[in-house]
């Protein structure tokens, strides 16, 4: 039994997620493999192999393979597959995109979105937005199982000298072209990574109000999030909303201003480990997940926690 | 082009979902069920485009219990033309699910298939990436924006860094996001006209596809309840408890 991860990577760097799919994969087995499918991704093929985690690397490169097309990914990491009993990856974008064309190909029951590995062929999962989670155990020979990255701590980075071995490129699909992508860049802390998060929601009133959620994000290092309503309120664009339909984030410290706490919220960001609510309606339902409440006006609190936060001597970044 | 468009049929979004007291699974006795929200954005996208003239036919297919027929009847009052209902009963995974509508795609031969990006209910988001592997298929998942071309399709979809446009060729499956378009209600007057549209229903056990479960469900439990927390009484005080109770600024 062995374990083949899907490393995710920009051809340049690995993407901070794959260490924590690197550690939900040693969980199954201590025998973890990884593979890395790309264009000129030498430099994330050496940061893959210096994982301790992993005992050896796979690098697949062909021009077809730079912009990670799921349709030309899925061959040659099915060809790969024979000699593993699990195929793992992140259950974000990239690996809910890809592993069910894996699954498929495989006649594979794929396990989505495990939060935590019980046995090799048992997992917890939430099902329900995180309203409910189901334990499941896969009776299929082989495995394909993505993970939920925030619930696995990232492994060790360094320290590790993994074989990279190279494999074979496995066609172009030819259905499927590329044409671009637009990041969005920001000096921000990402949204699904940052310690921190401060949110604004309906009770914002404008877009233009979120200029209080900014100063404050500045002053934590922290990421800007929203909720749903605030985003079809065009407050602020879809990137940032926090929820069901948008990013899972389990922060150290989550702090949501002028938010109700509907449920596709609160799928969200209900695992993160402290919340901070401030609103001014007390008996909005986001106080029943709250370490902290403060029933006030956010235009009175924000500047005042400001100023609060401008008297401390430290901050944690 | 015709379009297949494939609807599920789940517990209501608004409904605070609660698990049996046995943990087999929630409960959905005298629960309201609607249909899958990103079904009904690509329900909406398919009759937009056969509104734009781009389309000559949109067919609503679900998989399910007898029930399920009233999601493919919401399909018909905002604009599909046709229904299929595949009948089966019990837990189906994903995978079981593409198989049989890929029977169904063998037998329609649609040029687009569309369907919702993820399934409230089991939060699986697998049944457009496997039928699109089992068809050899172009695949755009995420979609927020659809352009119809010629022989292709332009789609651009919501990936974590954030967008990303990409040219497939028709056949092809689109897995819609909520934020492709906004969903029309059924009018009155549609909503009648849509009871006498035809919805043809299948067994699942005469696609000759084995729908038995591979994934076994052995527990469902309520998630960890969080301990409840306290109400502060100014800015200062929640500050103080952030830096020294929590110790997380």
């Amino acid at each position: 039994m062995s374990v083949l991860l899907i490393a995710e990577h920009n051809n340049k760097e690995l993407k901070p997620f794959t260490l924590n799919a690197a550690n939900a994969a040693s969980q199954i087995d201590a025998d973890v493999h990884a593979v890395i499918v790309g264009q000129n991704c030498g430099d994330a093929s050496k940061a893959l192999s210096e994982l301790p985690i992993i005992k050896k690397v796979i690098q697949v490169e062909a021009p077809y393979y730079e912009n990670f097309v799921a349709e030309n990914f899925s061959p040659v990491i099915v060809k790969l597959a024979e000699n593993y009993s699990h195929i793992v990856c992140s259950a974000n974008t990239f690996g809910k995109n890809l592993m069910p064309r894996i699954a498929a190909a495989l006649d594979t029951s794929q396990i989505s979105d495990i939060t935590k590995v019980i046995s090799p062929d048992t997992f917890l999962r939430p099902i329900y937005a995180g309203n409910a989670f189901a334990t499941v155990k896969s009776k299929d020979p082989k495995k394909c199982v993505t993970i939920r990255p925030t619930s696995f701590d990232p492994c060790e980075s360094s320290g590790g000298s993994a074989p990279i071995e190279k494999a074979e490129p496995s066609g172009e699909f030819g259905q499927t072209k590329f044409i671009k992508r637009e990041e969005v860049k920001s000096d921000r802390p990402e949204l699904g990574t940052a310690r921190v998060v401060v949110s604004g929601g309906r009770g914002m009133q404008s877009g233009d109000n979120f200029k209080l959620i900014t100063s404050l994000a500045d002053k934590l290092n922290a990421a800007i999030g929203a909720s749903r309503a605030a985003v079809d309120a065009g407050y602020i664009s879809n990137d940032h909303q926090v929820g069901q339909t948008g990013k899972v984030v389990v922060p150290d410290l989550y702090i949501a201003v002028g938010i109700s706490g509907a449920i596709q919220h609160l799928a969200g960001m209900k695992e993160s480990k402290v919340i901070v609510a401030i609103n001014k309606d007390g008996e909005a339902p986001i106080f029943s997940v709250a370490d902290y409440g403060l029933e006030a006006d956010l235009f009175e609190a924000l500047p005042q926690f400001l100023e609060e936060l401008n008297k401390l001597n430290t901050i944690q970044k | 082009m015709k379009i297949l468009v494939a609807v599920k049929r789940v517990i209501d979004y608004n409904v605070q979902v609660r698990v049996k007291e046995d943990n087999t699974g929630v409960v959905t006795d005298n629960v309201k069920m609607s249909t899958n929200p990103p079904d009904d954005n690509a329900i909406e996208e398919a009759v937009k485009i056969k509104e734009a003239g781009k389309a000559t036919e949109v067919i609503a297919v679900s998989v399910g219990e007898e029930k399920a027929q009233e999601t493919v009847r919401k399909a018909l009052a905002v604009g599909a033309d046709r229904g299929i209902l595949i009948k089966a009963d019990g837990i189906l995974e994903p995978l079981a699910v593409s198989k049989l509508l890929q029977k169904i795609v063998e037998k329609e031969k649609p040029d687009l298939v569309f369907m919702g990006k993820q399934a409230i209910d089991d939060d699986c988001n697998q049944t457009g990436q496997m039928l699109s592997a089992l068809l050899n298929w172009p695949q755009a998942t995420f979609a927020s924006k659809i352009e119809v071309k010629d022989k292709s399709l332009e789609v651009t979809r919501e990936i974590d860094e954030g967008l990303e446009t990409i040219e497939i060729n028709v056949p092809a499956i689109v897995t819609c996001d909520l934020r492709l378009n906004e969903p029309r209600y059924a009018s009155l007057p549609n909503i009648m006209k849509a009871k006498k549209k035809p919805i043809e229903q299948i067994n699942a056990s005469d696609l000759g596809v084995d729908t038995s479960p591979r994934i076994e469900q052995t527990k469902v439990e309520e998630p960890p309840k969080r301990k409840a927390g306290i109400k502060v009484s100014s800015v200062a005080e929640l500050v103080q408890k952030l830096k020294n109770e929590a110790k997380v600024i």
